[in-house]
């Protein structure tokens, strides 16, 4: 470990040393150490499989550990489980939501930890002291009303006045940001300053490196396993911790983080025009155009309405208002089907939720969309899907011990992989690729970044959609930015870059690129 | 009751709504629809099932489901019997008793086998089953009249059927625990969301085992009135029981895949289907038409098939999958 | 599991014994209880007591093809016994001319049958109907016809007996077919169809994928709302079939008897078999195997002098040990 800067001299919260973990023979933590004090915001970063999500699960009671001391709050600290660590004053926010949506915010805030009188409980007292809760962050909401009613953030802040109802003093954050917009970010960023100035210490988990710049005090940057920088948040540059994650140099990463190096496609003619599009509620006014050989993305905050538009596209929702001309001809698609048919592809971003099915081996998740012209008389024939199989895995590269091993016992990476081989199997014109390397370790990243590069230039159309900037600025030659289901600009060769975008995502149509967010 | 979401209660009311226009109907209609006689016969025979129906009500708000209750309810019923001699307390705990004990055993197969509702409860309704034939030796168990067990079933307190004051009061109490006790809220916490209340730190499995062994005690309870309403423990009646709480159940609103549902409007949806059957007795006396007893299943699974629509076009989360 | 973890994991699993034990657990059941009824049942190796064990077996497993198939899309259909008594009326009233008299026996009786199976069908294909285009779950939308499809036969026979001796139409029930029971051929012979089927075809694929992930397959451009309508429309047929087949072994139709119980046994069969509740998997010999073992199982009882009543409660255990062992196979 480099040059630990630790805050003030009084002993730390939350001191995590030397602790390992191992799964099956395979390292997961190699002799990392964290640590926290109070009323510190400390980040925890690292690209996915570093071992952050372990050394919480860790200090949570999830996993035991394999060697190491944990110490909190001066004695030494032991949780059998995420309950107990709760208990014991360590509660996490997870990225997903918690809680229990038909319920009410009273009782997502207080069950377990009720108020009675005369043996049954009181309700007036709850909400009373739901209210106060969330009134220390400024939230005013009608407690009695079930969770999800009310927008992820606020179900968010809901997940922290529980923690805080049952007095955490360390409250640790995994991703809390992934499914808020801007507004939304500002209010949680304000809920942890209070928690800091209460004293209470937080532990921010997140890939979103601005906003780590925004509101934390320190940061330990995790790789392969091992903690391998830990340093005030002021004292390193966003382009250093970016090579510390990686493991590159500085100057390597500063020339470009991802695979597409930047577009110099041959673009060809218009293959998908979209006119005023409206579907659903996130969908209200959008048209944009995508031509072969380019690769357009589709920029936004979350909550814009990408993969909605995108969905409508393909045909798996329904268009309330607008037309599509795919290559020429109108495009209605009453269902996906109809979209594949006329040589559409999809892959949504949740692969796991959409994407794969996962008992199945990976040549029939390959091949789910080719099945009906392997088909002959109504039999699949197994020998022309064998050899579209082993073409594919071949070509993408895909790591697997063969196509009948089960696509669940796969890296995320070549699930992924799988996923993008079942389109391409089908000869598409168009590829609509929502959030292609999601999830995904760097190396699986590159690969999948340099396959999508490769389409393009062999004269396909992509719409691509990422959250991750980079990705879309230099993976894109076009980029439409939506913005509360419009789209609100468009940039091409020079204007794609990170100020342009980042200001119309945030600011729309009257957007100043003057006036970005820098570290 | 404490309104818990729109669709719970648009659902709930629609069920009241149904009831009282099926009620206004029949009164129009029918002499002595409305009158005590009827009333008291159509209260004292639905009230074994309004029982299982409470308990199947909490199962179902867990988000699990148990097809047991009918079996659990024969074998309360021949239980009892047999122990009626020994009086009406005797043979009512012992009925309970035995109900209790196929909820005990749904419970440990569920919460620590782990194996899912459908597949657990199939099997104890199975073992039920036998049990009760077992204990009958294939038979009617006949009751023993000088005991003052039937009074129970047949009898009555200020003209209201006891059966019926046994049902009110277990509703009551069912409400009390769902809207006023930890435990309440936390069986609706599981059936919306049993992942996250474990994480909450919510007492999961022992709720998940308690919700088992009350419908196991409600059905034993609803086969000692059987018993003691009709003379005799019947190894091989409560057939289709379960199907009938469980369209109770769903009728009153309360969502198949768990987390939301009220006690009332369960209640409220035993009648309606009780009353159906009710109706169509006094349309087949007034001779107008002649509707046998078989068309009574015909209505009623129009009847279910029409509120689920409903439920469906008014419900925003179509696509949970209920867990077996 | 971390991403390290995932892509350093070696790509065959561990198979404990145990697991493999569970994997292959019913035919190994199977040959147990055939072994244990060799050595202590008398006449246990005769071909009369095969055919009254594959006889019993033989309706359950009929209906239990038709359930796989609806299981293996992830669904239930609850409503089988009803159209088993729906057929069942519904048969005699025709070949016995009640309501138009046909002349040539064989035509009223082929009429009978085929009528009957597919007013069967049709019903099932109603569930699917339910269950796609209301996005009704389908244990709820099943569950109308399981009420108020026997009311159905019940309301179409008033509850009456039909009795009947047609040679031209018991066959089905009665009649062999070099030594062996029709109806047991009629099973082995959609057992077959319907395993291949699901293994090798087209439709087959696509309705595991349904059961694997529907959101994924529908994502992928399987026509998942017409495969549904397809398969509770099949279990109806099969269900038409087996009530065939009841009546004509008891030479009536009762609408209050055929069936009942049904729906349960088929789903026993189901789960005891292999198939994943939960869709995505499925085994159609499995079925058939649950069902011989379910049968084997009260057989050896009922021949050793067990009562029946306790051979329920042993039935019970059987499956909740079976689907327990399936699910430690899983893991």
């Amino acid at each position: 470990m480099t040059s630990p800067a630790i805050s003030d001299t009084k002993a730390p919260l939350l001191a995590m040393r030397s602790v390992s973990k191992a799964f099956a023979g395979i390292p997961a933590v190699i002799n990392a150490s964290l640590e926290v004090g109070a009323g510190e915001v400390h980040a925890l970063v690292g690209q996915n499989g570093a071992g952050k999500s372990t050394m919480i699960k860790i200090l949570t009671g999830y996993f035991s550990r394999d060697a190491g001391e944990i110490a909190f709050d001066g004695a030494p600290f032991e949780a059998r489980s995420p309950q107990d660590a709760q208990h014991k004053g360590i509660s996490t926010i997870y990225q997903e939501i918690n809680l229990v949506p038909y319920r009410s915010v009273t009782e997502n805030i207080c069950l377990g930890r009720e108020s009675r009188r005369y043996g049954l409980l009181d309700w007036n007292a709850m909400h009373a002291e739901a209210r106060a809760l969330l009134e220390r962050f400024k939230i005013n909401v009608d407690v009695r009303q079930p969770l999800m009613r009310f927008n992820t953030a606020t179900q968010q802040m809901v997940a922290i006045a529980r923690a805080i109802g049952f007095s955490a003093k360390l409250v640790i954050m995994d991703e809390p940001t992934s499914s808020l917009d801007e507004r939304e970010v500002a209010v949680l960023f304000e809920v942890i300053r209070q928690l800091k100035r209460d004293g209470v210490s937080v532990i921010f988990v997140s890939h979103k490196l601005d906003e780590l710049y925004a509101v934390c005090d320190r940061v330990t940057i995790m790789r392969d396993g091992r903690t391998v920088k830990t340093a005030n948040m002021s004292a390193i540059s966003k382009l250093e911790l970016v090579a510390s994650m990686l493991g590159r140099d500085v100057a390597q990463v500063a020339r470009s983080a991802t695979a597409f190096g930047g577009r110099h496609g041959k673009i060809g003619e218009v293959i998908l025009e979209a006119r005023n599009l409206a579907a659903g509620h996130k969908v209200q006014d959008v048209s944009f155009s995508v031509r072969r050989g380019e690769i357009t993305g589709l920029a936004g905050l979350l909550g814009a309405g990408r993969t909605e538009t995108a969905r409508l596209v393909f045909g798996a929702d329904p268009m309330r208002a607008g037309s599509l001309d795919l290559d020429g001809a109108p495009l209605k698609p009453r269902g996906p089907l109809d979209a594949i048919n006329r040589g559409i592809g999809f892959s949504s971003e949740d692969r796991k939720l959409e994407g794969i099915i996962p008992d199945m081996s990976v040549a029939e998740n390959l091949t789910l969309a080719l099945m009906p012209q392997l088909t002959r008389a109504g039999i699949v024939d197994e020998a022309r899907q064998r050899t579209v199989v082993e073409k594919f895995i071949k070509r993408l590269d895909i790591k697997c011990s063969g196509p009948d091993q089960r696509i669940r016992e796969l890296s995320g990476g070549n699930q992924q992989k799988v996923l993008l081989a079942r389109w391409l199997a089908m000869n598409p014109k168009l590829l609509i690729l929502d959030e292609p390397t999601r999830g995904i370790d760097v190396g699986a990243k590159a690969e999948i970044q340099k396959l999508i590069k490769e389409l393009a230039d062999q004269g396909l159309g992509v719409l691509m959609i990422s959250s991750e900037l980079e990705e879309v600025i230099e993976g894109s030659d076009r980029v439409v930015v939506l913005r509360e289901g419009r789209n609100v600009a468009e940039f091409t060769d020079s204007g794609v870059n990170e100020a342009n975008v980042m200001a119309a995502m945030a600011h729309g149509k009257d957007a100043d690129p003057a006036r970005e967010l820098t570290p | 009751m404490r309104k818990s979401s729109l669709l719970s209660t648009l659902s709930s009311q629609g069920v009241l709504i149904a009831l009282g226009l099926l009620i206004l109907f029949g009164w129009l209609r029918y002499d002595n629809f409305l009158g005590l006689f009827n009333i008291s016969t159509v209260l004292r025979y639905n009230a074994m099932f309004a029982l299982v129906a409470l308990g199947m009500c909490f199962v179902i708000m867990t988000g699990g489901i148990d097809l047991s209750v009918g079996s659990t309810a024969a074998l309360g019923s021949v239980v009892s019997a047999l122990l009626s001699p020994y009086g009406m307390l005797v043979g009512t705990l012992g009925g309970v008793a035995a109900g209790l004990a196929v909820g005990v055993l749904n419970g440990i197969v569920i919460v620590r086998l782990r194996i899912l509702p459908f597949i657990a409860t199939l099997a104890a309704m199975l073992a039920a089953n036998g049990s009760a034939l077992l204990l009958a030796h294939d038979q009617s168990v006949s009751v023993s009249y000088d005991s003052g067990f039937t009074d129970l079933g047949q009898g009555d307190i200020f003209n209201i059927p006891i059966p019926a004051l046994i049902a009110t009061v277990a509703y009551v109490i069912g409400s009390i625990v769902l809207n006023f006790t930890s435990a309440g809220r936390t069986i609706l916490a599981i059936g919306g969301n049993e992942d996250a209340s474990q994480l909450m730190g919510l007492p999961v499995h022992r709720i998940k085992f308690l919700v088992y062994v009350a419908s196991g005690g409600l059905s034993g309870l609803a086969g000692v009135i059987l018993a003691s309403q009709f003379g005799a423990g019947q190894p091989i009646e409560g057939v289709g029981w379960e199907l009938f709480a469980i369209a109770s159940v769903v009728v009153g609103g309360t969502l198949l895949s768990g987390g939301l549902g009220s006690v009332g409007a369960t209640l409220a949806g035993v009648l309606l289907l009780g009353i159906v059957f009710n109706a169509l007795n006094f349309e087949n006396g007034l001779g107008w038409i002649s509707l046998s007893a078989y068309w009574q299943s015909v209505i009623r699974g129009v009847f279910l098939l029409l509120v689920v629509i409903l439920q469906s076009r008014l419900s925003a989360r179509s696509d949970t999958a209920a867990p077996l | 599991m971390s991403e390290a973890e995932l892509a350093a994991t070696p790509p065959a699993r561990q198979i404990a014994p145990l697991g493999l034990l569970a994997r292959y657990s019913t035919l190994v059941a199977l040959l147990a209880l055939i072994a244990f009824n060799m050595a202590f049942t008398n006449h246990f190796l005769s071909v009369q007591t095969l055919n009254v064990n594959l006889t019993q077996v033989a309706t359950i497993v009929i209906v239990g093809v038709g359930m796989t198939l609806v299981i293996a899309t992830g669904g239930i259909d609850l409503s089988v016994g009803s159209l088993m008594a729906i057929s069942g009326a519904i048969a005699p009233i025709i070949f016995m001319g009640k309501i138009v008299k046909i002349g040539e026996i064989h035509v009223a009786v082929a009429v009978a049958m085929i009528l009957a199976v597919a007013i069967a069908g049709a019903f099932g294909w109603f569930n699917g109907w339910l269950i796609t285009r209301f996005r009704i779950q389908p244990i709820v939308a099943t569950l109308v016809l399981f009420i108020a499809g026997r009311g159905i036969a019940q309301v179409s026979t008033n509850g009456n007996l039909q009795p009947f001796k047609l040679a031209e139409f018991q066959w089905i029930g009665l009649g062999r077919w070099f030594g062996v029971p029709v109806q047991v051929v009629i099973m082995i012979v959609l057992v077959a169809v319907a395993a291949w089927v699901l293994r090798r075809s087209l439709f087959g694929r696509q309705i595991l994928s349904i059961g694997g992930n529907e959101r994924a397959a529908r994502l992928a451009g399987v026509p998942v709302a017409s495969i549904k309508r397809w398969v509770y429309c099949i279990s109806g047929l099969c269900s038409g079939i087996a009530g065939l087949v009841v009546i004509a072994i008891n030479s009536s139709s009762d609408a209050n008897l055929v069936g009942l119980g049904m729906e349960l046994d088929a789903i026993a069969a189901v789960a005891v078999g292999g198939t994943l509740l939960s869709g995505g998997r499925a085994t159609i010999v499995g079925t058939l195997i649950g069902a011989l073992i379910i049968q084997l199982v009260r057989y050896t009882l009922l021949a050793n002098g067990v009562p029946d009543d306790v051979a329920k409660l042993v039935k019970a255990g059987l499956i909740v040990a079976a689907v327990w062992l399936q699910g430690r196979g899983q893991a």
